[in-house]
């Protein structure tokens, strides 16, 4: 899968300290879906059941609640007036320790409820974690023990991230504007894209509740203030029309720059893609990179049209050592977790893999013997 | 060297004046209350230190009264380090500035300087003038009590033996008063039919002594609110003539800006409301854009206003929508002041009907200016922040280069005027270097704005901007 963002323009960014925003605007909307948001109130932790015996423990402070096929005329269930549309059995106002039943439930006819950026973290924290495909005792004795041992990962919560609360407040919202993308010191931080832009308005102070990577987190802490693109116009017009070509000119040649250079490790990039759930014509899915390590890599999730354009994005930034960690595993799991044709494949020996799984934390998957032997 | 200190001198005054006439040290859009109190503080000493007559002589500009009274304190605490001649017209300068100013204003300065331990002749004989000058002292005493008897102690004020020093310092041992408001005083103390005749500030605490109800106190005490009583209030009346006519009388000075307070007044209202009496408000913001506008009505020839209703026009929540009404009450000053017909509002939303306009969307400054430029206008006002973010920095190549290559003869005059103070670069933020940016707190002033501005662009030195101040300040004290 691709990130396809046609149908979505790159307007002037806008800077606050070391964070970057940048809309993206839609000449027109996306017909058919909307998504509107449901707080959750003062939840102090979540638990979501995604099947009868795994769960999923997490602080999930807001839910999307996504909308297809409506009628256009249907006004009162338009979320920008911030009419709450929440079906009748889902009370919403303080829900301490409440259980979700899945990341993504069908929440009324044409409407399913999906907890923003936790499936695609899910997704991320579940990788290959299906059960070992061999069957060996350690691991069988530990599952009994200890059960199946989580994964973990750290976020920060967009609260926290230094300076992100003021630039979501100074933001000037565009005219049609429909997504946005955050940078940390003109790293890109999350992509977030939404099919209307009353959802854009509703739902811009929801990315203060979002999370973030470790890496975001440092850049705003530590990095300086980022330069404005600051617009530039030859010497050479001599008449307003075309001043007035030289000044859009401007405006266009900022797009392009950014949209090649800035966003290009986001939209170049071969997801790996999960339908999680089908809501007409619009797919939910969750999809992981590559995991290529020294490079962007995002995780995330999107609602797409039936012909593959984004209606919906939300990425996470993975950091540095959960590209590591994604990529060891993706790599044992394709060689049976072998170490020998793990590392041929490459092009390294055993010894300096083994030392990166047991950096990464993984030592603790192989067999004593394996262990002992290293 | 000479003419470089000279350039700064002047450079550092105009920052100075443009700082406080913008800021009042509340929180902006952008900066928090502290920020802004922070950088005026700084520009506040650093002034006092260096320029001292230009310092004292902002008194006479049209900066406003936070910093007029911040000025008055530094003058009056570092007495010491003035010549005789600095004092004397320094002494007329606050004498005169402390009479514009509103009385609760006037009594926290006194407040302040007792509490600072402020206490040399001057400020003795100061105090004791503007106290001695009071039209009506019992009034004052009744409607500012604790301010009127911490200036008297003070500066050691001897008031004689009348009922007003019974009345300060042993109020209900004497009985009954001569003077009509004393007594009143006196019986609100027992009946609450006799609050209705005291000031609203004071009637409000016997209200709640007596226990009446909000809506029935309110109701009957209307005749006795000052009409900015009534605008903080009540929801009626907005018609600006109806305010004056049926309030009580303003003991204060009497040079308030009706026209920006209306301005702030009527994007206060909702949008469907304001749509519903379009007529009415628009007449009265006319009213007294033509008032403000004077002799002067008609005579700006072609005018194009570039107008900034961007989402940070909102202010901040202590200054709600304070930059937006700067920019509606422009736009009716403009109007007047331009020759008939000749006037083109620019809003940066590209919306029209400037009575329904409201904070929102970015500010594509450079392209606004570009459309005012092709309207072929004789003077250009801006009334923005200067965030020019769509894209950044646009507004300042669109002048640069129209200065440069369209219009080396500057037949367009290009003015900026800014109602916010950026704490950040201890200044208001500046479009371009080819147009003089001021800053400005209520529209009124946009006429002495425009005439500052011309030495804000550098073209003017200091000598140039001594005489002006002096005559400004010549102007303000002759005045009196």
């Amino acid at each position: 899968m691709r990130i396809d963002l046609s149908g979505l323009r790159t307007g002037p960014s806008q800077v606050w300290g070391a964070l970057r925003l940048v809309p993206l605007l839609r000449e027109r909307p996306v017909e058919g879906l909307r998504l509107h948001r449901l707080a959750f109130g003062p939840t102090v932790r979540s638990k979501v059941l995604i099947t009868n015996t795994v769960s999923y423990h997490s602080y999930i402070p807001h839910g999307f609640v996504a909308d297809w096929n409506r009628d256009a005329g249907d006004s009162e269930q338009s979320a920008a007036y911030g009419t709450q549309i929440v079906g009748k059995t889902e009370k919403i106002l303080g829900m301490p320790m409440t259980t979700h039943k899945r990341m993504v439930q069908k929440a009324g006819k044409q409407r399913a409820r999906f907890l923003p950026l936790h499936l695609a973290m899910e997704g991320y924290l579940a990788l290959h974690f299906d059960a070992p495909a061999i069957a060996w005792r350690e691991s069988s004795e530990r599952v009994i023990h200890r059960g199946l041992s989580p994964r973990s990962e750290a976020s920060w919560r967009g609260l926290v991230i230094p300076g992100l609360q003021d630039a979501l407040r100074v933001f000037e919202i565009y005219e049609g504007q429909c997504g946005v993308l955050l940078y940390a010191a003109d790293a890109l931080a999350a992509a977030f894209v939404v099919p209307h832009p009353d959802d854009y308005r509703e739902l811009h102070p929801t990315l203060l509740l979002d999370m973030y990577g470790e890496l975001i987190y440092q850049y705003a802490l530590m990095m300086p203030a980022v330069r404005e693109f600051r617009a530039r116009i030859d010497d050479d017009v001599d008449s307003l029309a075309g001043l007035r070509a030289a000044a859009l000119a401007q405006n266009r040649a900022w797009a392009e720059f950014h949209d090649t250079v800035m966003m290009s490790a986001l939209v170049d990039q071969a997801y790996t893609s999960e339908r999680a759930y089908q809501m007409g014509d619009f797919d939910l899915v969750r999809f992981k990179p590559a995991f290529k390590p020294g490079e962007e890599n995002h995780i995330g999730e999107a609602i797409t049209d039936g012909d593959g354009r984004i209606a919906y994005l939300k990425t996470f930034r993975l950091s540095e050592a959960q590209v590591r960690r994604g990529y060891l595993l993706e790599l044992l799991a394709a060689h049976d977790w072998h170490l020998g044709k793990a590392s041929a494949s490459i092009g390294t020996d055993s010894d300096a893999l083994w030392h990166r799984v047991q950096a990464a934390g993984f030592d603790g998957l192989f067999r004593g013997k394996q262990r002992k032997a290293q | 060297m000479g003419m470089a200190a000279d350039l700064v001198a002047a450079e550092d005054v105009l920052l100075f004046v443009n700082a406080a006439t913008a800021s009042t040290g509340q929180r902006e859009f952008y900066d928090t209350a502290d920020e802004q109190a922070m950088s005026l503080e700084f520009l506040h000493e650093y002034m006092l230190y260096n320029y001292r007559d230009l310092y004292a002589a902002s008194l006479a500009l049209g900066i406003n009264d936070h910093n007029a009274l911040m000025a008055i304190r530094g003058l009056l605490e570092t007495a010491r380090n003035a010549t005789p001649g600095q004092k004397a017209t320094e002494g007329t300068l606050i004498a005169r500035r402390l009479l514009t100013l509103p009385p609760p204003r006037v009594f926290r300065l006194f407040k302040d300087l007792r509490r600072h331990g402020v206490n040399n002749r001057r400020t003795r004989a100061i105090v004791r003038d503007w106290i001695k000058g009071l039209e009506s002292p019992a009034y004052h005493a009744v409607k500012y009590r604790s301010g009127f008897k911490a200036g008297l102690k003070h500066a050691h004020i001897d008031i004689g033996d009348g009922e007003l020093r019974d009345f300060l310092f042993g109020p209900l041992a004497h009985k009954p008063y001569t003077t009509p408001i004393l007594e009143t005083w006196r019986q609100a103390h027992y009946t609450s039919s006799a609050l209705y005749k005291l000031p609203y500030t004071v009637a409000e605490g016997f209200a709640a002594k007596h226990g009446i109800d909000r809506e029935v106190f309110l109701a009957r005490i209307s005749d006795r609110m000052t009409p900015l009583e009534k605008l903080r209030t009540g929801e009626d009346p907005v018609d600006p003539l109806a305010l004056l006519n049926e309030s009580a009388k303003y003991h204060g000075p009497q040079q308030i800006p009706w026209l920006t307070r209306l301005a702030v007044r009527v994007l206060a209202l909702p949008l469907d409301e304001r749509a519903a009496r379009r007529a009415e408000l628009t007449e009265g913001l006319r009213r007294f854009a033509a008032v403000e506008a004077g002799e002067l009505a008609g005579t700006w020839g072609r005018v194009t206003a570039v107008l900034d209703d961007s989402f940070s026009s909102f202010g901040s929540p202590v200054k709600r929508r304070r930059p937006l009404a700067v920019a509606l009450a422009c736009h009716f000053l403009l109007e007047a002041l331009a020759a008939p017909g000749q006037y083109t509002p620019l809003w940066m939303s590209g919306r029209k009907d400037p009575l329904l306009t409201y904070p929102g969307g970015p500010t594509p400054l450079g392209l606004r200016l570009i459309d005012a430029l092709e309207t072929g206008p004789d003077r250009i006002v801006v009334v923005s922040d200067g965030w020019d973010n769509s894209p950044p920095g646009l507004a300042g190549e669109v002048l640069r280069v129209w200065r440069a290559r369209l219009d080396p003869e500057q037949r367009v005059d290009v003015v900026h005027v800014n109602p916010v103070f950026d704490a950040d670069t201890l200044d208001v933020r500046a479009l371009s270097p080819d147009a003089p940016s001021v800053g400005i707190r209520d529209a009124e002033d946009l006429v002495s704005l425009v005439e500052l501005a011309q030495f804000a662009q550098g073209l003017l030195g200091l000598p140039e901007l001594m005489a002006y101040l002096d005559g400004r300040v010549r102007r303000y004290l002759g005045a009196h």
